[in-house]
């Protein structure tokens, strides 16, 4: 393990963008396929295979083309292309804030897309997919404050090599974070706006409209985001690799489970409540940490 | 190579049933039977679909929202008439408002029998339904490359 | 350099006699007014242009004789605006206007032989920045306004046609504007100020109905308890330190200046319409939308956090700045969440207008190298964005009658080029890479650094600032194929000419940021803090290549989209198969319902009614802190 962070590290910018492009969609597609696994032992269920995501991924992309407007898959490769973008500036170890507004930026295209087609499933999920935008948002950007708080810099690439635990010093954030990352990863109880299960509570919510390659496509950068967002998880751990990539996994492991655990909240208590967790623990972390110094 | 072997995704309609049959193609989808085995998913959107799984036979009012999701579905698609109302409208196929069963107004690809059917006999039809599938697509691929000769 | 000054101050004050008493229909009047604003506009860029290298420049002119104008003109101001509240029976403005003219003649019958007075008028970088708003910004809303305000009488005729008193009214102000941001005489510019309050007060009841006559009022009074706590800071200056000028000011002991510095920020506050002065500023909205544009964009509420900024460094590390800071931050998170709930495009501008300018006062109260910094560049961002989208929603008022966002689907269906460069405008106010992000990116950094509390308060209002803006941008962009008319060709030329120069601005100013850092703000921070803030070069690049990927995969991507890409199949949109066609489905009793979409307001949460109390107590609380301690 030592040897593969050694390496990283010895990478340059350009190269490590590169890595994140090509390796994080196999990650990706594998966690959500050992999620989709686990989820179903979880329901006393077999499950499908663990390159499922991959099968459901190619299959979309050999549909047909259907189209509400012409515009509509514009929105969607853009959200790709930041996602992408904003996951590469991750890995490439660059300000951490930039990472955030850029997929901030990746996130309102999506909303967009949602916008554009004009139907009212869609719409519906659009607006909730704002909701849950403004429930995360203010966590995510403390999670940048606090680690600045601790390592004096915004740089990814100095949080990841801070020699201190970052987590004794942001317990809270961690704990905020986690909260949100529940939202991020589009799991009950805050599957809002699409759900990845068979809810059809408003049909498929944002991506009722897209279907085929399109829907690919969102489904790819999902997968490149769920990675980033491990990355940052791991950032929590980065004084020991082997263990920041445990906790990783382990964390995704448990938003699994409260995705089996949970049914769906309504918008007003996923809001509520998220704004709340972020105040408990987040901000008292950062004032905290504000006082100490 | 084809995916859709791997990765049928099914919306299911009901027609005129009288559940018992929607009551099994849920059932297949459950610890006991578990479809996503196969990678089988219950969309519930036409345009992510590709069977569309109808159960009940059709009249007047179901006709026109049938077609309207048919018509929503992306290429390749098959429709799965699943219970005997379905596949031929049963014992209610001669009352003033049923027009018959599904292939009245659709072109039906797999029927399923039984009243209810069995969600064995419905994992088969899914299965069979996969096949045509893979045949459409490379139907409809030879077409484009047909035609790209011309 | 000074006659340039003069100039500027002057010119618009010539325009707005000749708008006054040349005759309506005369011709060449637009043609005199499209010259007058190109000069208005050349003049800054050519100060720009010239200064580029140097520091301040000071001037010394003869003041005697223009102190007593000024003070004969204040007086019949004061008679004027006692005139007007008398006639409309309000006696709360009589009383601030006979106070304030008191405190200020018995001021200068009694000390105004011996107030000495070096430099008049000044010129330094934040000067220059300022010019250039009010002159390019100002005089394109006064370009817009030609085409407004025939279409404006069209549309109300029981409003009495006072044209002339407009267009005289609006330049003026501009006048008024360019004497506030070159006056070194405090006196003078308090005379400036309360120019810009009469202004106002007229142009917001330029309507002269009942609600527009409230609101005028309303701005009137608030307005006037600035200015006559601003004309208190003025007497207890001048008795504390002797001093008039205002680059003395700031070399004075910090401790006999504070309690004057805080009143001027208090005057600050109301004219930019912090809590709890904010009300003026939604009310503001009656005006004609040239008038809600200039007021909100370039001149009146920039003018209060420009005083603000000018005062903030004598402040430094006192409670009174912490409690500036926190008023700011109260009125920024406040009314971004109260923009949420609502559905009056001209109040969710309002209110965003408000939270904007709150993060300018946080960052003045802040008072680091970089805090100035991003309050400088949110200061440009903000007045070009905000403009642009004023104007927009001032045509689709008249194309749509109805300013509200809820009327406002399809509208890329109905106005399609109206809604690219409104567009334009919403991207400038919040999404990455555009202009306010930027400025967003670097207060974060000085927040930290100096309150964390404050990274707080920002997180959260950043978070609120993306609910109201998405949720707008996809009102109007969303397309559905159906029977839309498009009413795109009533929008008159004197418009497109004035939205396509704002547009291109708002591109241009985050294309030219570093330019206007590097050779305009970190001079000025260079002489205010003897350092500047150093941005990452590589984060600037990573924006940039933001910005032209953007700038150039949009025309692509819809060029391809609309004619290139022709392997789709069009369907209607999923209605549960019940569709009839592509905005009807078939409901029950075989009846045909129309769709209708409607965005979220979160009233429950955000109602302006819950929170705008919330935010007046806790700014008044801290304004008495404020002036408590700086009073101790």
């Amino acid at each position: 393990m030592n040897t593969i962070q050694e390496m990283f590290q010895s990478w340059g910018m350009v190269e490590r963008a590169v890595a994140f492009i090509l390796l994080a969609p196999l990650a990706g597609g594998l966690i959500a396929g050992i999620d989709r696994r686990v989820s179903a032992r979880f329901q006393g269920r077999y499950g499908p295979p663990v390159l499922q995501p991959f099968y459901d991924v190619f299959k979309l992309m050999q549909k047909q083309r259907i189209l509400v407007n012409k515009f509509q898959n514009f929105n969607i490769l853009l959200f790709l292309l930041f996602t992408v973008f904003s996951g590469a500036l991750f890995f490439m170890g660059v300000d951490l804030l930039l990472t955030i507004f850029s997929l901030a930026l990746a996130g309102t295209f999506f909303v967009l897309a949602g916008f554009c087609v004009g139907s009212p499933f869609s719409h519906l999920g659009a607006e909730r997919e704002i909701i849950q935008q403004v429930a995360y948002e203010p966590m995510v950007i403390l999670l940048a404050v606090g680690m600045y708080q601790v390592t004096g810099s915004f740089k990814v690439a100095e949080i990841a090599q801070f020699q201190a635990p970052l987590i004794l010093y942001l317990p809270g954030v961690f704990a905020g974070f986690l909260y949100i990352l529940t939202i991020k990863f589009r799991k009950s109880p805050f599957d809002l706006s699409m759900s990845h299960h068979a809810h059809q509570e408003i049909v498929r919510g944002m991506t009722t409209e897209f279907s085929g390659p399109a829907l690919a496509v969102i489904e790819i950068a999902h997968w490149y985001e769920n990675v980033m967002l491990l990355g940052m998880v791991y950032l929590f751990f980065g004084f020991n690799p082997w263990l920041g990539l445990g906790v990783a996994l382990l964390t995704y492991l448990f938003e699994i489970f409260i995705d089996m655990n949970y049914a769906r909240f309504k918008w007003q208590l996923t809001f509520g409540s998220s704004w709340l967790f972020t105040a408990v623990a987040g901000v008292s972390n950062i004032i905290v940490l504000g006082l100490m110094r | 190579m084809a995916w859709f072997k791997r990765s049928p995704w099914i919306l299911h309609y009901n027609a005129t049933s009288c559940n018992g049959c929607d009551i099994e193609v849920i059932v297949s989808l459950t610890p006991l039977y578990d479809v996503e085995r196969f990678g089988i998913i219950n969309t519930g959107n036409p345009k992510h679909a590709d069977i569309l799984a109808v159960t009940g036979s059709v009249n007047e009012k179901s006709r026109q929202v049938l077609i309207n999701l048919y018509e929503q579905m992306p290429e390749p698609k098959v429709i799965m008439a699943v219970g005997l109302c379905a596949v031929s409208g049963c014992v209610f196929q001669d009352c003033y408002n049923v027009m018959g069963g599904v292939d009245k107004v659709l072109p039906v690809d797999v029927y399923v029998p039984g009243c209810a059917a069995r969600p064995e006999s419905i994992i088969d039809g899914m299965l069979k339904a996969c096949e045509i599938l893979e045949e459409k697509y490379a139907n409809r691929n030879k077409r484009e490359k047909g035609e790209e000769h011309e | 350099m000074m006659n340039a000054l003069i100039f500027l101050i002057l010119f618009p004050l010539f325009i707005s006699l000749l708008a006054l008493f040349l005759p309506r229909g005369m011709p060449g009047r637009k043609v005199i007014g499209t010259v007058a604003n190109a000069v208005l506009c050349a003049v800054p860029i050519y100060l720009l242009f010239a200064t580029l290298d140097q520091g301040p420049s000071y001037f010394r002119l003869e003041s005697g004789f223009i102190t007593t104008a000024m003070l004969v003109l204040e007086v019949l101001i004061a008679a004027y605006l006692i005139y007007l509240s008398v006639r409309a029976k309000r006696y709360l403005p009589v009383v601030l206007v006979v106070v304030q003219l008191v405190t200020m003649l018995g001021f200068e019958f009694v000390h105004g032989h011996s107030i000495q007075v070096e430099y008049s008028l000044f010129m330094d970088k934040f000067s220059i920045i300022m010019a250039l708003i009010v002159g390019i910004i100002g005089s394109a809303i006064c370009l817009y306004g030609f085409g407004y305000m025939p279409e404006y009488h069209h549309h109300y005729p029981e409003v009495k046609d006072r044209r002339n008193f407009f267009a005289f009214l609006m330049y003026l102000f501009l006048s008024a504007m360019f004497g506030i941001i070159f006056s070194n005489n405090i006196m003078w510019l308090f005379f400036f100020w309360e120019v810009t309050t009469l202004c106002s007060f007229l142009l917001i009841g330029y309507r002269d109905d009942n609600a527009s006559r409230d609101s005028a009022f309303r701005a009137l009074n608030m307005n006037l308890i600035g200015g006559v706590v601003f004309a208190f800071g003025i007497v207890y200056l001048f008795l504390s330190s002797g001093t008039m000028e205002l680059d003395k000011l700031l070399l004075q002991d910090k401790g006999t200046v504070l309690l004057p510095a805080v009143c001027f920020a208090f005057a600050g506050l109301a004219k930019s319409a912090q809590f709890p002065f904010s009300s003026w500023l939604t009310g503001a909205m009656v005006a004609p939308t040239p008038v809600s544009a200039l007021l909100h964009s370039s001149t009146m509420v920039k003018a209060g956090v420009y005083l603000i900024l000018r005062v903030s460094p004598v402040m430094e590390n006192t409670v009174a700045a912490q409690m500036l800071t926190l008023i700011g931050g109260v009125s920024f998170l406040v009314t971004a969440m109260i923009a949420i709930s609502q559905s009056n495009a001209k109040k969710v501008l309002a209110y965003s207008t408000i939270s904007n300018l709150g993060l300018i006062v946080a960052c003045a109260g802040v008072n680091t190298d970089a805090a100035v910094w991003s309050a400088l560049l949110l200061i440009i961002f903000h007045a070009v964005a905000k403009s642009l989208l004023f104007l927009c929603v001032g045509i689709i008022e008249y194309k749509l009658d109805s300013r509200d966002i809820e009327d406002m689907d399809f509208l890329i269906m109905r106005l399609p080029k109206l809604t690219a460069v409104m567009m334009v405008g919403m991207a400038g106010m919040f999404l990455a890479p555009f202009g306010m992000i930027i400025s967003k990116f670097v207060t974060l950094k000085a927040f930290i650094n100096a309150n964390p509390f404050m990274a707080i308060i920002l997180a959260y209002g950043s978070a609120a600032t993306i609910f109201f803006w998405t949720k707008w941008m996809g009102k109007i962009i969303s397309i559905r194929h159906g029977e839309h008319e498009v009413v795109e060709h009533r929008v008159s030329n004197w418009e497109w000419t004035t939205l396509g120069i704002l547009a291109f601005a708002t591109i241009a100013v985050c294309l030219a940021f570093p330019f206007i850092s590097f050779h305009v703000i970190d001079p000025y921070l260079m002489e205010l803090f003897n350092k500047a803030p150093i941005v990452d070069t590589f984060n600037i690049l990573v924006i940039f290549v933001i910005m032209l990927g953007l700038l150039i995969i949009l025309p692509l991507g819809l060029f391809f989209f609309a004619f290139v890409n022709r392997n789709y199949k069009r369907v209607g949109t999923y209605l549960g198969g019940a569709n009839i066609s592509d905005i009807t489905f078939e409901g029950a009793m075989d009846a045909a319902q129309p769709i209708q979409i409607k965005s979220y307001y979160l009233e429950k949460f955000f109602g302006e009614e819950r929170l705008f109390y919330v935010g007046v107590f806790v700014s008044l609380t801290l304004i008495f802190i404020m002036f408590g301690v700086a009073a101790i």
